[in-house]
């Protein structure tokens, strides 16, 4: 009976929702005000992911919720699974990106590239986090040129042995299971790119935690090293194929991550217009002020814009047809927008904005990785901009 | 073990209520609803008597308008096994018309323990649980915070001003719940998917004739600004004064 989360919700965003939806939403909503928020910030500030809470995560089935019951998910639609999404980042980032990893960036390249026997053996235990992944893709030197990786998998007479490094790994020392994604054949061959299993305690795999971050505090961020790492033969994801497989993943993520800003602006939204209507100054409350309410106007009609948009591109990949391009757009604009109205709450809050009593700042801090990673804010302009003219800046 | 929670679909705490045109009713426009925080109780103390006992079925059972459907799909969500809807177009202010329409639904369900909230948080009544009860001819125990069953015989406690009351009743019973009693569940990602497919029976209310009417509704006055004295010691005896004389406190 606590006060729960009120959203923002300026158009009847719930009046385009199924029930079935707005359910999933509020069992999200409901589990963060009880159990994450009370937490985060202590964490954030130990940086220390909070990991005591990935059983309840799971028990609750947020974990890979848009596949299907059969191996262990809970079958739910793109909506419901974006709304999940949403709400987790309401929290905090990094504990939506673990989310994120486990469902759409290990468990999705399972169920979508998979053997049966793969599909079986991981998605139950994946999904009732018994085990927990992490997804190897960006190297030191390659990240939003993946393509240039320079892992490299050879075939022996019983498996793989697989040679390489990669960075920026969310959850990387805590996983005990590893989508490594390596190149097959010559290092200009990107069409020999392909995902492998690789559980985290074979020989010669090495995870260090990256130091020093001033964002995604309370996420693990780690290196992997892989130094003749031998894994048996069915640990290929059979269907893989070229650049093409991990980019799919990383559609299924951006889709998430676009939703999930929209939880940190409406956490950053609703702190900022509490504040705004509490703080006196001047002999009467901030949110009298003409500069104040431009913020919140500002802050409203793009987090208002931001759902429309993501409600739609939810129901066009339900309905199967939504594009790469078309979730660039979302992750672009919705991450922009996110970061903007965090800075801007934060800039209201005025010194308290700075604290972690507050969620403003954490937010804006977070936000910076979440503009970066999964292609950076530029590279989706880059992909807009050649969805627009035909023309690839990349090549 | 076979019980029957008793449910109603309620304005979200959280909801800044309006009043209808009529001036009788909510303005629903725009307003969240949620299941009685007490009822929640209701269902939570059900799902876990099941579990205990390893055998059993919960039904849910509501007196409410066509979207009270929502309402107990939530409860199906949470793990109850089915549920009955009394669609009616507006809940009887009554709660003896309601009671009397739960009543003839529960009567011949075999169920070996009825739970309902103590309170609704719309309209505050108390009073459907008890009525309920009385209908029936069952043992009631209101407000209970801690509930133990062993065979047929169940132990309650209730917290009553200033300590807590112990009673031991003989099942079938009806309880209802009060705050306390249990930390309701969240109702997870496949329960909410899986309450899609679990039966729900919607049948017409049909009411008796109501023996109370809401005439009017009004909000509560708007609170007046306070009123600042003074400031140290010095502001004391005005204060009392105005204590005294004006607000007729002291």
């Amino acid at each position: 009976m606590a006060s729960r989360f009120q959203g923002v919700d300026f158009y009847d965003m719930d009046g385009l929702l199924s029930e079935e939806e707005r359910a999933v939403r509020d069992t999200v909503r409901d589990w963060v005000d009880a159990e994450l928020m009370p937490v985060i910030a202590e964490h954030y500030l130990a940086g220390k992911f909070p990991k005591a809470l990935v059983p309840r995560m799971a028990e609750l089935g947020f974990f890979g919720a848009n596949l299907p019951e059969e191996y262990g998910c809970a079958g739910l639609n793109n909506v419901a699974y974006g709304l999940i999404m949403q709400e987790l980042e309401r929290g905090d980032s990094g504990v939506r990106s673990f989310a994120s990893v486990q469902g759409a960036l290990v468990m999705y390249p399972i169920y979508a590239f998979g053997s049966e026997d793969q599909k079986k053996s991981y998605l139950p235990r994946l999904a009732s986090g018994e085990l927990i992944g992490c997804f190897g893709l960006t190297e030191p030197d390659y990240g939003s040129n993946p393509g240039g990786m320079i892992t490299v998998a050879k075939e022996t007479a019983d498996g793989w042995v697989l040679n390489g490094a990669k960075m920026w790994i969310t959850n990387g020392s805590t996983a005990q299971v590893a989508i490594v994604w390596a190149k097959t054949a010559g290092l200009d061959d990107i069409a020999s790119i392909r995902g492998f299993i690789v559980p985290t305690d074979a020989k010669g795999f090495t995870a260090k935690d990256q130091k020093g971050k001033l964002s995604l505090r309370a996420s693990d961020t780690s290196e992997l090293v892989l130094e003749d790492v031998r894994v048996p033969k069915d640990a290929l994801l059979p269907r893989s194929g070229g650049l093409k497989s991990p980019l799919m993943c990383l559609t299924q993520a951006r889709y998430g991550i676009a939703w999930g800003a929209i939880g940190a602006a409406m956490a950053c939204y609703d702190e900022a217009v509490s504040y705004a209507k509490n703080r006196v100054m001047f002999g009467r409350p901030i949110g009298g002020f003409q500069i104040q309410q431009v913020r919140l106007a500002e802050m409203l009609t793009e987090i208002t814009k931001a759902q429309l948009l993501c409600l739609q591109l939810g129901r066009l990949k339900d309905r199967g047809t939504a594009t790469p391009q078309q979730v660039s757009l979302a992750k672009r604009n919705n991450v922009d927008m996110a970061t903007e109205c965090a800075r801007e709450a934060r800039r209201l809050l005025g010194a308290n904005g700075i604290l972690a009593e507050y969620q403003s700042m954490r937010h804006m801090a977070n936000l910076e990785s979440v503009y970066t990673y999964e292609g950076t804010h530029d590279v989706h302009s880059l992909i807009l901009g050649q969805e627009i003219t035909g023309i690839s800046a990349f090549s | 073990m076979k019980i029957a929670v008793c449910i109603k679909r309620v304005p979200d705490s959280e909801t800044r209520v309006k009043i209808a045109a009529d001036g009788l009713s909510l303005d629903e426009a725009g307003v969240k609803f949620i299941l009685n925080p007490y009822d929640e109780f209701a269902v939570e103390e059900a799902l876990r008597r099941k579990e205990q006992a390893g055998t059993g079925e919960v039904m849910v059972l509501s007196l409410g308008p066509a979207a009270a459907q929502e309402t107990i799909r939530t409860a199906l969500a949470m793990g109850a096994d089915r549920g009955v809807l009394l669609q009616a177009d507006r809940v009887p202010a009554d709660g003896l018309a309601v009671a009397r329409a739960l009543a003839a639904e529960l009567k011949d369900g075999g169920f070996d323990l009825i739970l309902c909230g103590k309170i609704a948080i719309d309209d505050s009544n108390h009073q459907v649980g008890p009525m309920v009860a009385e209908l029936l001819g069952l043992p009631c125990v209101t407000a209970v915070s801690k509930l133990e069953i062993a065979g047929s015989t169940a132990t309650a406690e209730r917290e009553v001003e200033g300590g807590v009351e112990v009673v031991e009743f003989p099942l079938p019973a009806v309880i209802t719940a009060d705050k306390g009693l249990n930390e309701p569940r969240l109702p997870a990602l496949k329960g909410i998917m899986a309450a899609k497919k679990k039966p729900l029976d919607v049948k017409p209310f049909q009411g008796a004739a109501a023996g109370i009417d809401v005439l009017k509704m009004t909000l509560p006055p708007e609170r007046q600004a306070g009123k600042i004295v003074g400031e140290g010691a010095a502001a004391v005896p005005e204060l009392v004064r105005l204590l005294r004389e004006e607000a007729k406190v002291l």
